[in-house]
């Protein structure tokens, strides 16, 4: 069966202002980052649903010696979408010293960036962005 | 399945090997382990080498054949395996599976890194190949990055000051120093404070210079050979009494950062194969990427409940001559992390210490030994657990 939600249609729905994700057909569960088949059940049997872009912070950390091609310092968090799954990305619109303790728990809502591509990057890359909201 | 034992093992020192490749790396621990079963590379019938980035550090694919020409084999199979941090384990349990199978009865199993090949700023992309390449890698993440954020979900869970989880933290440092100083194949050859930990950058929050393991190259091996072999070879063979192998997907599919899923799989498959409990195990070399790293192993591996793992090293309970002697070697963090070759390091220690060959650093009377390799997001583990086959 064809790839469903494809990292190229992933990238296309957060440039159109959307956070694209697949709902199982079969157990009703959310899948996101996509992949081939649902995260809860396996089944392929899913549908193409945008997702609401409201998240809350698991964990996190600040990196200070970063990767070629990147900035320090670095914020990057895992939140858990109201849906169920859980995403990687950066905080922004922060003091990177606020990104401590105190973030975990806290509710944001999720964008994204565009990440020039490197010489291992097969083409540009894409960042979801994480913004505290009050 | 038949029984399978380890005749000998190899190890160069680790460090920076500015002068040698890591071809020329593993031609010096292929040998020293083949020379240690009293063999010849002629005797070897397949090579599983273990190796994470060497073909975008040194531009070398194919390793594995050059790897048997470098060291004489007859064109034997050879098979690169590539599972970040745990390559070489998972090379060591493919030739315990073809030797317990009875198709083979003498492989060669290790592997090798250069990783100071590249510069850090370099290196650390490269690492960052890890995490999912297209929905984790693009946020700048890193390897200390990841374990920055098991500490911070760590001590959330648990609802430990970070203050306080630091200093446990530094306490693992300080301990694998130590150990690390009394091994002369140790990248790090001193003993550390925790002023020196304190006092050290900071890499990623809440993890800094000293809670990270060094950059490194190096290379092991080790001789994986039948019970008949074994017995014509050695007075004292290994014997591979159990392994586990799992994996799981990249950050943002897991859940508990504090328990990885991969380990507990892992460790519980190596567990029933072998029959025997945590509380059995004498000595175990765990993947101690990171301070945070080890004492969320010594809990996913059963040693100690969840959330006691931070006051366990404070207690002194994984030191030598405590309740569970962790890392001997002195671990990833002072011995080195040529991350290719960490998992056949791990065997090679385990073997020496089961043989009471360590010096200063032996754990006295161990019996039966664990190991534990850890690679990428938490997403490749694997558990070798070793006996006296004597």
């Amino acid at each position: 069966m064809e790839y469903k939600l494809t990292f190229e249609k992933f990238r296309e729905g957060l440039r159109g202002g959307k956070l694209l994700g697949l709902k199982c057909n079969e157990c009703k569960g959310y899948t996101a980052p996509p992949q081939k088949v649902c995260s809860q059940c396996g089944s392929e049997n899913m549908d193409i649903v945008e997702l609401s872009k409201n998240g809350e912070i698991q964990t996190f950390t600040v990196i200070n010696v970063v990767p070629e091609g990147f900035k320090p310092p670095l914020p990057v968090a895992v939140a858990a979408l109201k849906e169920g799954p859980w995403l990687m990305g950066n905080m922004i619109d922060i003091n990177p010293d606020d990104v401590n303790m105190d973030i975990i728990g806290r509710k944001v809502s999720i964008g994204y960036k565009e990440i020039p591509g490197d010489m291992f990057s097969a083409g540009d890359r894409i960042a979801l962005t994480f913004k505290l909201v009050a | 399945m038949k029984e399978v034992f380890i005749a000998g093992v190899g190890m160069t020192k680790f460090g920076r090997w500015e002068t040698k490749s890591q071809l020329e790396l593993f031609g010096e621990a292929a040998m020293d382990a083949i020379n240690a079963s009293r063999l010849k590379p002629r005797d070897i019938q397949a090579l599983f080498l273990g190796n994470s980035v060497g073909d975008m550090d040194e531009g070398q694919t194919v390793m594995a054949s050059h790897a048997a020409r470098e060291i004489g084999l007859q064109n034997v199979p050879a098979t690169r395996l590539e599972g970040a941090c745990s390559s070489s384990s998972i090379a060591i349990v493919n030739a315990y599976m073809w030797v317990a199978s009875g198709f083979y009865d003498v492989v060669l199993a290790g592997g090798c890194e250069r990783n100071t090949a590249s510069p850090t700023p370099l290196a650390t992309r490269i690492m960052n190949t890890g995490p999912h390449h297209r929905y984790e890698g693009p946020t700048g993440i890193t390897f200390p990055g990841m374990f920055a954020m098991m500490a911070h979900m760590y001590a959330h869970k648990y609802g430990i000051p970070l203050n306080k989880l630091k200093e446990a933290m530094a306490t693992v440092a300080i301990k694998n120093h130590k150990n690390g100083a009394k091994n002369p194949k140790a990248h790090f050859q001193k003993e550390i404070t925790y002023e020196d930990v304190y006092k050290s950058i900071m890499v990623a929050t809440p993890l800094q210079l000293y809670d990270c393991c060094p950059i490194s190259d190096g290379a092991a091996a080790v001789v994986v050979v039948s019970s008949d072999v074994a017995k014509n070879l050695t007075s004292k063979p290994v014997q591979i009494v159990g392994f586990g192998q799992a994996s799981a997907g990249g950050l943002s599919t897991q859940r508990d950062y504090t328990l990885p899923i991969a380990r507990d799989v892992s460790s519980r498959m190596a567990y029933k194969m072998a029959g025997l409990t945590p509380q059995q195990i004498d000595v175990c070399e765990l993947h101690d990427c990171f301070t945070i790293a080890e004492i969320v192993a010594t809990e996913g591996l059963g040693f100690f409940k969840p959330g006691d793992g931070w006051q366990a090293v404070m207690r002194g309970d994984t030191q030598i001559g405590g309740k569970i002697p962790i890392n001997p070697s002195g671990g990833l963090k002072a011995k080195g992390h040529p991350v290719g070759a960490t998992g056949a390091a791990q065997a090679y220690e385990i073997v020496n210490q089961l043989r009471e060959e360590c010096g200063p650093r032996q754990v006295k009377g161990a019996r039966i030994g664990m190991t534990d390799t850890l690679g990428g997001p938490y997403a490749s583990i694997v558990n070798i657990i070793l006996k006296r086959g004597w």
